[in-house]
């Protein structure tokens, strides 16, 4: 059952071939016998197997849509009422959210059962799921190596066949890291298309919602039911969401694929640059046509995105004082003191350099030569961008500079970590959909990913491009178990 | 050495929308704690802002009703620090882009105008409070207030007394009710003020050092805080010394300022534009729109009564003071509009001494603007004489009717018939022969004490204007 | 540009975080580096560019004034690390 696509899982459940208590039961047992992948934070079986039971009942009354009855596993970032949201921080370690986010909201009235709450880089930041207060994730591939971040143990979860699909985040890379790493297709939507409310925030300039599956397709079913307007989230754009699967099949022919020459340049990976470039010859057996186009401030997207996010997360994550909910320090000596101790306590490492880094972008004096840059050298960013599609349908590029590193391996240079995200940065500041797919294996066998760049509100081609390459390949149909 | 005052005033204004700046929660004051604090009020993780229409239309109307320019673009920031009653540990404000521009206002003291410019008004969100009681040596957080809309008035430092800012801050409270934008409460804490105030000899162009008080939340406390404020920087500077720019707070007990310096250190507020909340556009038709509606101000309906219903500079200020007041009286005058000045003079005599001994206000009023014109009417009418009308008034305050009523179950009607009044007369004329001899003598001074025997003889009902003509008749024969 | 303890200590203060003082060279060590990448932007002259604080300039979308959120307080204040009489319990706040 671990092999089927979601819309043969759909399919199985309305043919009563199983029950989605079955279904449910079948991927719990799953994530148990797997635990040392660490992909799950908090697994709720009873809930689970509660929420799968109700879904019967709809099935059995013909009452279902595509997801009716199939259990999905959620980032641990999305409130989900009644069950702890931790954020992979200690800070959240005992926090029981009294409501669900928007996206959870929109799965459970699909009638999808919530498998459990997936392993994460503390509130999202980081890039290899080891600043989780919870533990490292493994990557299924290759277990002494990381899954990508921030959105790792989702990625995970798919990967080893613990969960059909699953939601992540995406600031700048947490979904389609993750997905190279672990051979997954991974969608960060444009900004504004799934909404943000109940998604705990780490930069809220540039965080989105996407889903992470095994195909194009797969994601196609899982972003018609996340996506939509939303009126308690005033970024969220009130635009009519099309029906994501209608243009798959649609023909490549005439179609141009952008490759912006600072992507592959000298700097690029020789294994990844041949992979990357043997996918986009496979466009071009289908009549795509390559089109060379310069994004010529890219080079500078990471460090406007490391004043930008770290600026709004300094602020986002004030709220974690110790008052209202979370985390507390046992001993403190008066307000102050309990101030510093919770959040010293309650945070890691990388949580607290962000929020330092932060503070200092924004704290009098520099916030004209930092914050007040990097906003300007987003515009130029986004302004590159806007002329590369005057050229191109859509842009095709690595999504990551390597494959899956070792454990350890970057941990004591934040810098070098930082660059990991270099190709799927810039897409967020500019807030445009941008897409990870499986396209190749390097000769440690480890997974690479294209990344595709879409225009704003422009998913559909993306899964559209994405959805064509994995009818003439099998990348995508690899699993760890299986390869 | 002769030193000016320099005084500029910060009001926060509560504005009377029904939910929140950034949340559906309610606004009602008062509510049991934490019963009206939202997920998004007490920041849970993951909950977002979204803008309250109302809350823009209310600060609009305020521009608009001071001239003032207003930003059809402007920006939430974010100030960051950290407070118990601060619940995202931010407060969404204006800082570079507020709603409302440059703006001014006219105040009035002792007769003298002077125009007091406002730089800008912001919107912005309120704290929680803070609970002092003990418990067990902790402080207790109540986050209903937390969120609710808020306009800054910032004003210039155009000030330049005491009293100068009192009359400030009462025309900018009367203008606020006027609007209906805010209940002006300030027990309540509905309108709040924090006064920048500093001094510099009399012919020095540059400011003195300012000190900011706070908690002066009373018209009262204002004028006392500012007063015994000036005194301490002039004693400070006298004796050779240094004001020091800090936040003091006034203790209305002891009636001193004192240094607030937990509030001094590191407020380093690092704004930045709220990325949840994109720029907000205000279009030509939403200002036009408020601008149709909005009610005429103090200053001009001062002007109109003064005109149109000839009344006094005084009284006309008075009756203008509060919309509500400045309603009732017209309410009145559209009853009998022959009399606006006697209407005039019972709304600031009677009702005004009413209300205040027994601490109502005039929209709670025992006697309606209806029963006073009523009772106005029949004053006119020669129903009933002036003095009575003051016995009829306490009747009404005292809910036993209107005016007809009381008149005609009290049997209060003036006697106006010559063949009721002219019996009286000549019994009083035959029991007084020794004054009605000093009269005819040419003393007629006693003119007056003969009406008041006639008045007293009929407990005050006799017509007294016919009561004269009778007894100059008779008397002058 | 880099940054000394002090600076460390005063940005650690803004943001509420207790810092080791045996951590606080590394600190100083790692945000140091990290501002050298971000410095990488003065490379570009910026003069005359718009700050761009949202990825789309949309508009802000206005509420309608209406009360629809109930009372959930006994829901909420479980959370609470210490909670007493509806209210939240910090340690003394001192004017």
């Amino acid at each position: 059952m671990h092999n089927k696509s979601l819309r043969e899982l759909a399919q199985g459940l309305g043919n009563n071939d199983f029950s989605s208590v079955e279904l449910t039961q079948y991927f719990l047992d799953r994530i148990e016998a797997n635990k040392d992948i660490n992909a799950f934070i908090t697994v709720d079986r009873d809930t689970s197997l509660q929420q799968a039971a109700e879904a019967d009942k709809l099935l059995a009354a013909g009452n279902s849509g595509v997801l009716t009855g199939i259990p999905l596993a959620h980032k641990d970032i999305f409130c989900t009422d009644g069950l702890r949201t931790s954020c992979g921080s200690q800070m959240l370690d005992n926090f029981i959210a009294p409501y669900n986010a928007t996206v959870i909201q929109k799965f459970r009235q699909a009638g999808s059962v919530t498998l459990g709450k997936t392993n994460m880089d503390e509130f999202a930041m980081g890039s290899s799921n080891e600043t989780s207060f919870y533990g490292s994730v493994l990557n299924p591939w290759d277990k002494d190596r990381v899954p990508g971040g921030s959105s790792g143990g989702s990625a995970a979860a798919v990967a080893a066949q613990l969960a059909p699909a699953a939601t992540g985040t995406d600031t700048g890379g947490s979904i389609r890291q993750p997905a190279s790493f672990c051979g997954l297709t991974g969608l960060k939507p444009s900004y504004g298309r799934v909404s943000r409310y109940g998604m705990i925030a780490f930069a809220s300039s540039l965080d989105q919602a996407g889903p992470m599956t095994r195909s194009a397709e797969d994601a196609a079913i899982m972003l018609q039911t996340m996506s939509g307007f939303d009126e308690r989230d005033s970024t969220s754009m009130d635009v009519p969401v099309p029906d994501y699967s209608a243009d798959l099949e649609k023909d490549l022919q005439g179609l141009k694929i952008g490759m912006p020459i600072e992507f592959f340049n000298t700097d690029l990976d020789s294994e990844i640059a041949s992979i990357t470039i043997g996918a986009l010859r496979e466009y071009e057996k289908m009549g795509a046509e390559l089109v060379e186009i310069s994004l010529p401030n890219s080079h500078l997207s990471v460090p406007c995105y490391y004043v930008l996010a770290p600026a709004e997360a300094s602020s986002n994550l004030s709220r974690f004082d110790g008052v209202r909910y979370g985390y507390r320090t046992a001993e403190f000596e008066d307000l102050l003191d309990m101030y510093k101790k919770t959040r010293a306590e309650g945070f890691g490492e990388e949580v607290k350099r962000r929020i330092m880094i932060g503070t200092y972008a924004l704290s009098a004096g520099y916030y004209d030569a930092y914050y007040l840059k990097a906003q300007k050298i987003r515009r130029l960013i986004s302004d590159d961008f806007t002329r590369a599609f005057d050229q191109c349908d859509v842009i095709a590029g690595p999504t990551a500079p390597g494959t899956a590193f070792r454990f350890g391996e970057k941990t004591d240079d934040p810098v070098a970590m930082y660059l990991n995200d270099i190709y799927t940065i810039s897409v967020n500041l500019a807030g445009l959909p941008g897409m990870s797919l499986p396209a190749g294996m390097d000769s440690q066998n480890l997974p690479v990913g294209l990344q595709l760049i879409g225009q704003y509100f422009d998913e559909s081609k993306l899964l559209n491009v994405a959805h064509r390459y994995q009818q003439v390949t099998d990348w995508h149909l690899r699993s760890p178990e299986n390869s | 050495m002769e030193w000016e005052t320099v005084i500029g005033l910060e009001i926060h204004t509560q504005l009377k929308t029904r939910s929140k700046i950034f949340s559906g929660a309610a606004t009602a004051y008062g509510a049991e704690a934490n019963t009206q604090a939202c997920a998004v009020d007490l920041a849970l993780p993951g909950v977002l802002p979204v803008m309250n229409r109302d809350a823009a239309r209310m600060a609009v109307k305020f521009g608009l009703a001071i001239g003032a320019r207003i930003n059809q673009i402007s920006i939430f920031d974010r100030k960051n620090y950290f407070y118990p009653d601060l619940p995202k540990g931010y407060q969404i404000s204006q800082l570079e882009l507020p709603i409302v521009g440059k703006g001014s206002i006219t105040i009035d003291v002792n007769g003298k105008k002077k125009v007091i410019g406002v730089t800008r008004a912001h919107l912005e969100e309120d704290a929680g409070k803070s609970l002092h009681e003990d418990f067990h040596g902790m402080t207790g957080i109540d986050l209903n207030r937390a969120g609710t809309p808020l306009i800054e008035i910032v004003s210039e430092p155009d000030m330049r007394s005491a009293a100068e800012a009192v009359a400030y801050l009462k025309s900018i409270h009367s203008l606020v009710r006027y609007l209906d934008i805010c209940d002006g409460n300030m027990q309540e804490g509905s309108f709040r003020c924090d006064a920048n105030v500093s001094v510099r000899p009399k012919d020095q162009e540059e400011f003195g050092t300012r000190a900011e008080l706070k908690n002066i939340n009373s018209f009262r406390f204002v004028e006392k805080a500012i007063e015994i404020e000036v005194e301490r920087q002039i004693d400070i500077l006298e004796s050779g010394g240094r004001v020091v720019q800090e936040t003091r707070l006034y203790d209305s007990e002891k009636n001193q300022t004192r240094s607030m310096r937990s509030k001094e250190e590191a407020n380093d507020y690092r704004y930045f534009p709220d990325p949840d909340l994109p720029q907000m556009v205000l279009e030509d038709s939403f200002i036009e729109e408020i601008r149709a509606e909005l009610p005429e101000l103090p200053g001009a309906r001062c002007e109109r009564f003064i005109t149109e219903y000839g009344l006094s500079d005084y009284d006309a200020q008075a009756l203008t003071a509060s919309r509500d007041l400045a309603d009732y009286y017209e309410q009145a005058v559209a009853i009998l509009p022959t009399q606006p000045k006697l209407i005039s003079n019972w709304v600031n005599g009677e009702l005004a001494a009413g209300l205040n001994r027994d601490n109502t206000s005039i929209t709670e009023s025992p006697v309606t603007a209806a029963m006073l014109g009523q009772l106005v009417t029949r004053i006119d009418d020669n129903t009933i004489s002036g003095k009575i009308a003051k016995e009829v008034f306490e009747a009404i305050w005292n809910g036993e009717g209107n005016a007809d009523e009381i008149i005609e179950k009290r049997g209060l009607k003036q006697i106006s018939d010559d063949s009721a009044i002219e019996p009286v007369i000549d019994e009083i004329l035959a029991n007084n022969t020794n004054q009605v001899e000093q009269y005819k003598a040419g003393n007629t001074k006693l003119l007056g004490f003969f009406v008041g025997q006639v008045m007293k003889a009929t407990q005050g009902k006799a017509n007294p204007k016919q009561v004269n003509q009778l007894l100059s008749k008779k008397l002058d024969k | 540009m880099s940054i000394n303890n002090d600076d460390v200590e005063k940005i650690a203060h803004l943001a509420r975080l207790a810092i080791d003082p045996a951590q606080l060279e590394t600190y100083t060590q790692t945000l140091s580096e990290i501002l050298d990448l971000v410095e990488q932007m003065n490379e570009v002259d910026t003069d005359g560019i718009d700050a761009m604080a949202h990825p789309r300039d949309t508009e802000l979308r206005l509420r309608a004034d209406a009360v629809t959120e109930e009372n959930q307080r006994d829901k909420y204040l479980k959370l609470a690390p210490a909670s007493e009489n509806g209210l939240f319990l910090v340690p003394k706040v001192l004017d």
